[in-house]
């Protein structure tokens, strides 16, 4: 009966916190629970208070970004903050300003914070502290939350609400629950010898602590090359080891990977100053102390059957055998910089919260929608939803997250409060216009390249289209459930990609001739760029799960690439928009093409139907008259005729009877060669 | 007679065969005779034979003997045998003896010597066979070189044989040999005149003849009684070859006109069979000599170009209209018999005349589409818009657009509230062709508009300031808004002309409707004086009057102010005197008076609508001109009508009794179901375009057209011969809507289909992507990882999960290695020295 009632309570109760008292415990309820104020938790809450949701978010420190309190531990962020682009367009300014949240305040723009191009940490955290109290975003701060577990209800929103407990014992109570924790438990590694390793966390970041020290550093990562980066000047030499060979971001196209920012010990190695990268698993090393407490690098196999109190001297070294093995030389340090993982330990184990398999162990386990794979209304928002587009795209950075919690909330408004995706309905003749803006200012496409995507859902008889922007394609099957929008017309859905065998790890990316410049070519683009894809009906679920490998979305009744561009500026008239109007006007089988009033006014008399610019336009007197230049233009290029100077008696040659259509239906124009050279000019570059 | 007969057969024989296929007649070739004596010890009696004599060795007659050896072939179907008779050495015979007989050919009937050709006359196959036949044909070809000479002939057949006259330019040409070899066929039947005199051929035919091609004339004497009558001649249209000869003299000879007892649909003719179409008089036995007369006059113009038939209603049952008159069967398979009501002989011909033509044209284009096919793939990349390619060839001119001022997110919303009462905002995107194209008629309004107070004419670049637009709600380029202080803002919706926005704006700076507070004022409204900012512009001048009574039509009407504000000049007059105002023009309130700019006079009219939707489209309706001069912009607000229209086309402006006799239509009340308008090709010259594809060439002007463009698309063309006046037209449509006309044209259904394909990247990348089969049933596992020599052991997982070239570079250092190996491949690598980096 008690929590019946309580669900009536409520039912009736339904705005701000209301208490409910069940089993002696006392809950405070709200509809959605964010865990965590960093930038994933504050962007969350921004959403759910301008859309006017009864929302909390806890916080386990006193000010939001906590994270970015600690660290990066050497301050400086690798995130750009670029201040000027030459271009006014606040949208396409977002694409190079990777600190930013989105909010309609333009105050809060990360480069009125700091003219660094690579930012200080604490500025971040400033910045948040700034978005949390402008925008009067609900956080509760000192609430750690300890403990997350269900209870079950049929009426709640998924069957079941959230109950959180925090520090305090204090109870709450959700519909639904945002996680936004971050990824904050240090990766550490157990061998033989690890209580001799520093960790990231707290080793000295004074380099004078490391001046003639030799430091073996464990790890590849951003954090690796940081620290090594800070004491390179000081110390012997440094070696680095990890599992895997180092990947650089500018080959990889993953801002995750090794910057060129923090990469100067790669300059030092391959110089051969001493410095050094070596690959090896982790897993399999031990270490030793000897007695003037230096480090000796072994092998936990030498280990196995020693009796470790035995000394140092009765252990093999790898030298004993092979005595120009890498690492013989003994280390003063050795630290471990090998990133974070979620934490996992407050989930209770009804809510299935589980690591990832593989190379996304470290994150939980959650579908492309973002909800978690075991407990239904649970999502999972910025850096530890990173499973979705790991190593790929940039859903773990503040750029690319910011852009997948909005996708979060829009489909949470969907789900739970009946408001369907937002979109806007515009007449075919928009079009080509309407994707030709997009890819050329939308930054949410273009940082969450393959993993967000614009939709174009036709209207009947495709006179109208709907344009929906960044829905998540991993649930492009579900899109009328998950927008509640109807696609039954077919659809286009519009990504950036990157050529597909372009990047990687081992890829030369400055290779000769690696730019197309040729709009026939347009597939073979390697550079960022953006690609429609067409589809008659949705693909299904078993479409979308048969996909081709490297693919992010299933064949489709037609693919379209636009060539990728030098300025990333796809405006131009016949490289960019005429072969992306071909192939809207061969999907739709229609002509798409812009005519002059006169040239409606002539189809008017001459035609039963007409073209959609004269359906739409003028004959609903939007006609474009033209001045007389760009009509006179129009004549010389041979796609508009003149009749002023007809002679009306004159009998003309059987061929010229059609007159002016003639002209429209063909292409006179003359041809417009590409300037080869400079077509190409991105490889000399 | 009889070997007469055989030569008959055998050449007709020859033509069949030989016309389809020239090269392969024959290879039976040259005969060769040992000596002189040989030759003419052989010869046959009436056989003719071209022969020369040849020295055993003669290199210098060789490209006349090769002429000579492939003329045998031709010769020979005429039964003319080519021989090369050698001469010994030691011979000194009449024909070989001597010198110039070896430059010579001589043709021989029997071993009578006809004619000797010198060899020059002989130059290629043409000429030899020309004039060999010319030769033999002596009798049957006349040859004349007077005018006396070829009345002389006709008067002598008249009355007994037809006469085929040819007019060649040179003997020895293409076209001679035609004639020759015609008359060999035809020479029994019909007498062959033949001249080369450009002369006689400037007398025989009508107009300045080209005195350097062919030209036949079939004369028809054999009808002819009287020695006075002429005969008539029927020349022919095509080239002169043997198989159009031949064509026209089987024509020639066909009965002028068939009569024809049974379906039409199963009758043929030999014109039917010869391509021609087949043109039937329908005929009823009380008027069947008329018919027959008729029929006979149609098939004297059309002799030629098609067949004429007589047929008989009362002996066929024709399931057809019984006005009926004229069915025209056409040699395409599978066309029906069209059959029509047509009045004169002269539409009889022309639509025959037409036919042809069309169908040459069809021709024509159909070959113009091959060529196309083959280079559309070239022309993908060209621009085909007009208005981008039009707008990007314009690109490099500056635009004045120093008047319009440049808004910005900063400077928006402090720009709207500043001095100036109105600000229009063009919103566009610098990329966008359609923008451009307006931002160019937008200069031209800022230049035209200069000076105007009240008026701030500014921009926004929607690509460079993407967040205020949205703001805006600006979801379309271009738009333009006209913002006023304390008022909603206007969002202009007519067409993108300088002379339309311009009077937008100013219209726009009035408020709408413009309240009136005088009897003065009102009236000044209504003859456009009052307000003086409007007084340049040529607008109808609308004046709602209501009594304070009605105040619920003037809330509407204000209302419908509201719509159609920067459309329409409204004003509106609720004084005490109102009613005074307007029984002036004897409506009373409420009502509306409309003055139109064209003309002086006032007209009331009373207001019944209340509900705003109906006032708005009141309004719009009485604002139409009741007979206008369709243009380019105005359009569309007829074509909302949706009514057929009744377009008088105009060279320029259309004649006062021509305008009165339209106007007196467009104003009967019941007509209005049509709209009744005119088109001044001098001011819409793209009415040359119209008139073109309805007709191949421009009918004389003016023109009247029914033009059903809503429903059916035909188009119906008022009878030139008759003048238009009320009742001629009422007539005529009548007619028309019975059906009992034919349309001239049909508007074209075609879709606007896609002018290009696309590039097919699809299929392109097929090939080289395998994966994107159409059936993507192996899973990603099947596919061999891309990282070569990589360890995949251990590392099926991470290829499930992440089927990606980044995940398999790294699987080379995949954990569940095992640990043993580890020390022997540390060392192995590290000794190979090149990959110390490996640990």
């Amino acid at each position: 009966m008690v929590p019946a009632v309580c669900g009536t309570l409520l039912g009736l109760a339904l705005y701000a916190s209301s208490l409910c008292a069940i089993s002696g415990a006392t809950f405070l309820y709200h509809d959605y629970c964010v865990i965590g104020a960093g930038p994933a938790g504050l962007q969350a809450a921004y959403f759910l208070q301008q859309a006017g949701r009864d929302y909390v978010v806890f916080e386990r420190s006193h000010a939001p970004g906590s994270f970015f309190a600690l660290y990066p531990r050497h301050r400086k962020l690798i995130s750009i903050n670029k201040q000027y682009t030459g271009k006014s367009n606040s949208e396409f300014n977002l694409r190079h300003d990777w600190n930013s949240l989105l909010s309609h305040d333009r105050r809060l723009l990360f480069r009125r914070y700091s003219r660094d191009f690579f930012p200080d940490a604490d500025t971040m955290v400033r910045y948040l502290e700034d978005f949390a109290s402008l925008l009067k975003l609900r956080v509760q701060y000192n609430s750690a939350i300890i403990h997350v577990t269900l209870e079950k209800n049929e009426q709640a929103w998924n069957g079941h609400y959230f109950l959180l407990t925090d520090q305090d014992r204090k109870n709450y109570k959700c519909s639904s629950l945002l996680v936004a924790a971050g990824m904050w438990v240090p990766n550490v590694v157990n061998f033989p010898g690890s209580e001799y390793v520093e960790g990231y966390e707290t080793v000295s970041i004074n380099p004078e602590d490391f001046t003639g020290q030799t430091v073996l550093i464990l790890g590849r990562g951003n954090s690796a090359f940081e620290t090594a980066e800070n004491i390179l000047g000081v110390t012997n030499f440094i070696h680095m080891v990890s599992r895997s060979r180092v990947r650089l971001s500018w080959a990889t196209h993953y801002v995750g990977d090794l910057r060129a920012v923090n990469n100067g010990l790669l300059d030092t190695y391959q110089l051969k100053s001493l410095d050094g990268l070596l690959e090896g698993d982790l897993e399999d090393l031990a270490i030793v102390k000897d007695k003037k407490g230096k480090l000796h690098i072994t092998l936990r196999f030498y280990l196995e059957n020693r009796n470790i109190s035995a000394g140092i001297d009765s252990i093999t070294l790898p030298q004993d055998e092979l005595d120009n093995f890498a690492t013989r030389a003994p280390y003063d340090r050795v630290i471990r910089c090998l990133g974070w993982k979620f934490d996992f330990s407050i989930y209770n184990r009804s809510l299935r919260m589980m690591p990832g398999k593989g190379n996304i162990k470290k994150y939980p386990q959650i579908k492309p929608n973002y909800e978690s794979r075991g407990t239904r209304g649970l999502f999972v928002l910025g850096t530890a939803s990173h499973s979705v587009d790991f190593r790929k795209s940039a859903g773990g950075f503040i750029h690319g997250f910011r852009y997948t919690t909005r996708a979060v909330h829009r489909l949470l408004e969907n789900r739970h409060h009946g408001v369907p995706w937002p979109s806007t309905v515009y007449p075919i003749t928009q079009l080509t216009n309407s994707i030709i803006k997009r890819v050329n200012e939308a930054s949410g496409l273009y940082q969450m390249f393959s993993v967000l995507a614009d939709i174009i859902l036709l209207r009947e008889n495709a006179t109208a289209f709907e344009y929906l922007e960044e829905y998540p394609i991993g649930v492009l099957a579900e899109l009328e459930m998950q927008t509640g929008r109807k696609a039954r017309n077919g659809l286009f859905v519009i990504i950036m990609e990157y050529g597909r065998n372009f990047s990687g790890a081992d890829k030369d990316v400055f290779y000769y001739n690696r730019a197309v410049g040729e709009a026939q070519h347009a597939w073979q683009s390697n550079f960022l760029h953006p690609v429609v894809y067409y589809y008659k009906h949705l693909p299904t679920e078993r479409e979308m799960r048969l996909c081709p490998p490297d693919w992010p979305l299933p064949r489709p009744n037609a693919i379209h690439h636009i060539v990728e561009d030098f300025l990333t500026d796809w405006t131009a008239p016949n490289a960019h928009i005429l072969p992306l109007r071909r192939f809207l006007e061969n999907c739709l089988s229609t002509d798409l093409r812009n005519f002059f009033a006169e040239s409606c006014f002539l189809f008017a008399f001459t035609h039963q139907k007409l073209p959609p610019s004269c359906q739409q336009g003028y004959v609903r007197m939007q006609g474009l008259l033209g001045s007389q230049e760009l009509r006179q233009h129009a004549v010389q290029a041979g796609l508009l005729q003149d009749y002023t100077h007809t002679d009306f008696l004159g009998d003309r040659p059987p061929d010229s009877h059609h007159g002016s259509q003639e002209h429209l239906m063909r292409d006179h124009g003359i041809p417009v060669r590409p300037l080869q050279h400079l077509v190409n000019a991105k490889d000399e570059l | 007679m009889p070997a007469q007969k055989d030569r008959w057969v055998s050449s007709l024989v020859f033509l069949l065969s030989c016309a389809s296929s020239i090269p392969q007649c024959g290879s039976a070739s040259l005969q060769q005779e040992q000596s002189p004596q040989h030759y003419f010890s052989g010869l046959e009696a009436g056989k003719p034979s071209l022969a020369f004599f040849t020295p055993t060795v003669s290199p210098s007659a060789q490209p006349f003997l090769e002429h000579i050896e492939s003329s045998a072939e031709a010769l020979q179907d005429y039964g003319v045998s080519v021989v090369k008779v050698n001469c010994p050495k030691e011979d000194v015979s009449r024909y070989c003896g001597k010198e110039n007989a070896l430059r010579k050919a001589f043709l021989f009937r029997g071993n009578r010597l006809i004619r000797e050709f010198p060899t020059d006359a002989l130059f290629d196959v043409n000429s030899i066979v020309a004039n060999v036949l010319f030769a033999l044909l002596f009798n049957e070809v006349k040859y004349v070189e007077t005018l006396a000479d070829l009345e002389n002939i006709e008067n002598v057949l008249k009355g007994k044989s037809n006469m085929v006259f040819a007019y060649v330019p040179a003997t020895g040409t293409a076209e001679h040999r035609a004639v020759m070899e015609a008359a060999f066929v035809y020479g029994t039947i019909h007498q062959f005149v033949l001249t080369t005199e450009a002369a006689l051929l400037k007398a025989t035919s009508h107009d300045d003849p080209d005195v350097s091609s062919a030209w036949l004339l079939f004369c028809h004497c054999q009808q002819v009684t009287e020695p006075a009558q002429a005969c008539r001649r029927t020349a022919l249209a095509q080239p002169l070859t043997l198989l159009n000869i031949h064509r026209h003299l089987k024509l020639m000879a066909a009965p002028l006109v068939t009569e024809v007892a049974e379906d039409p649909e199963k009758i043929s003719t030999v014109h039917l069979q010869l391509g021609l179409p087949l043109v039937f008089i329908l005929s009823q036995k009380e008027t069947y000599e008329a018919d027959r007369r008729t029929a006979e006059f149609v098939a004297w113009q059309l002799l030629g170009k098609a067949g004429v038939a007589l047929l008989s209603r009362d002996l066929v049952e024709l399931n057809v209209l019984q006005r009926s008159n004229v069915a025209l069967k056409t040699p395409d398979e599978g066309m029906p018999i069209q059959y029509l009501v047509l009045e004169d002989t002269d539409e009889v011909i022309t639509l025959v005349e037409d036919k042809n033509k069309v169908k040459q044209i069809q021709e024509d284009e159909q070959e113009e589409e091959e060529d196309e096919d083959e280079k559309e793939n070239n022309n993908q990349d060209i621009q085909d818009d007009q208005v981008v390619e039009a707008v990007s060839r314009d690109k490099k001119r500056e635009l004045p657009l120093e008047q319009i001022l440049v808004l910005t997110e900063e400077n928006f919303h402090s720009s709207l509230s500043e001095a100036a009462r109105t600000v229009v905002v063009l919103f566009y995107a610098s990329w966008e062709a359609v923008s451009l194209a307006v931002l160019r008629s937008y200069s031209e309004v800022a230049a035209h508009l200069q000076g105007t107070p009240g008026v701030l004419l500014s921009r926004v670049n929607c690509w460079d300031w993407t967040g205020l637009c949205s703001q805006e709600n600006v979801t379309q380029f271009p738009t333009i808004r006209i913002y006023q202080e304390g008022q909603q803002s206007v969002t202009y919706g007519g067409m993108w002309g300088t002379e339309e926005l311009s009077s937008f704006i100013l219209l726009s700076q009035v408020s709408c409707p413009l309240k009136l507070a005088t009897m003065d004022e009102a009236e000044g409204y209504l003859r456009g004086e009052f307000p003086s900012e409007l007084s340049s512009l040529h607008h109808p001048s609308l004046l709602g009057v209501f009594s304070s009574a009605t105040s619920e039509a003037r809330e509407a009407f204000e209302e419908a102010g509201n719509i159609l504000s920067g459309q329409v000049r409204m004003g509106m007059y609720f004084e005490d005197d109102a009613l005074a105002l307007s029984q002036k023009y004897s409506v009373s309130p409420p009502a509306l008076l409309l003055a139109r700019s064209s003309g002086q006079s006032v007209e009331g009219i009373a207001l019944s609508e209340h509900s705003v939707q109906d006032m708005v489209q009141m309004i719009r309706y009485q604002l139409l001109d009741i007979f206008p001069e369709i243009t380019v912009p105005n359009l569309p607000q007829y074509l909302q009508l949706g009514k057929p229209f009744l377009i008088l086309f105009s060279a320029g402006d259309i004649s006062q009794v021509e305008s009165k006799e339209m106007l007196k239509l467009a104003k009967r009340r019941p007509q209005k179901t049509f709209v009744v308008c005119w088109l001044n090709l001098k001011k819409t010259p793209v009415g040359y375009g119209i008139l073109r594809t309805y007709f191949s060439t421009i009918p004389p002007l003016p023109l009247l057209l029914w033009v059903n463009l809503h429903a059916g698309g035909q188009v119906f063309k008022f009878p030139s011969e008759q003048s238009i006046t009320e009742m001629n037209i009422l007539l005529w449509l009548e007619k028309l809507q019975a059906g009992l006309e034919i349309p001239s044209s049909t508007l074209s259904e075609e879709d606007w289909k896609p002018p290009l394909p696309a590039y097919d990247f699809l299929q392109m990348m097929e090939p080289s992507v395998p994966e994107l089969s159409p059936h993507p049933g192996d899973t990603p596992a099947q596919h061999p990882p891309k990282n070569p020599g990589g360890d995949t052991a251990g590392g099926d997982s991470a290829t499930r999960e992440e089927p990606s070239q980044e995940s398999t570079a790294e699987e080379g250092g995949a954990p569940g290695r095992g640990l043993r190996g580890t020390a022997p491949r540390l060392a192995a690598r590290d000794k190979q020295g090149k990959r110390h980096s490996e640990l």
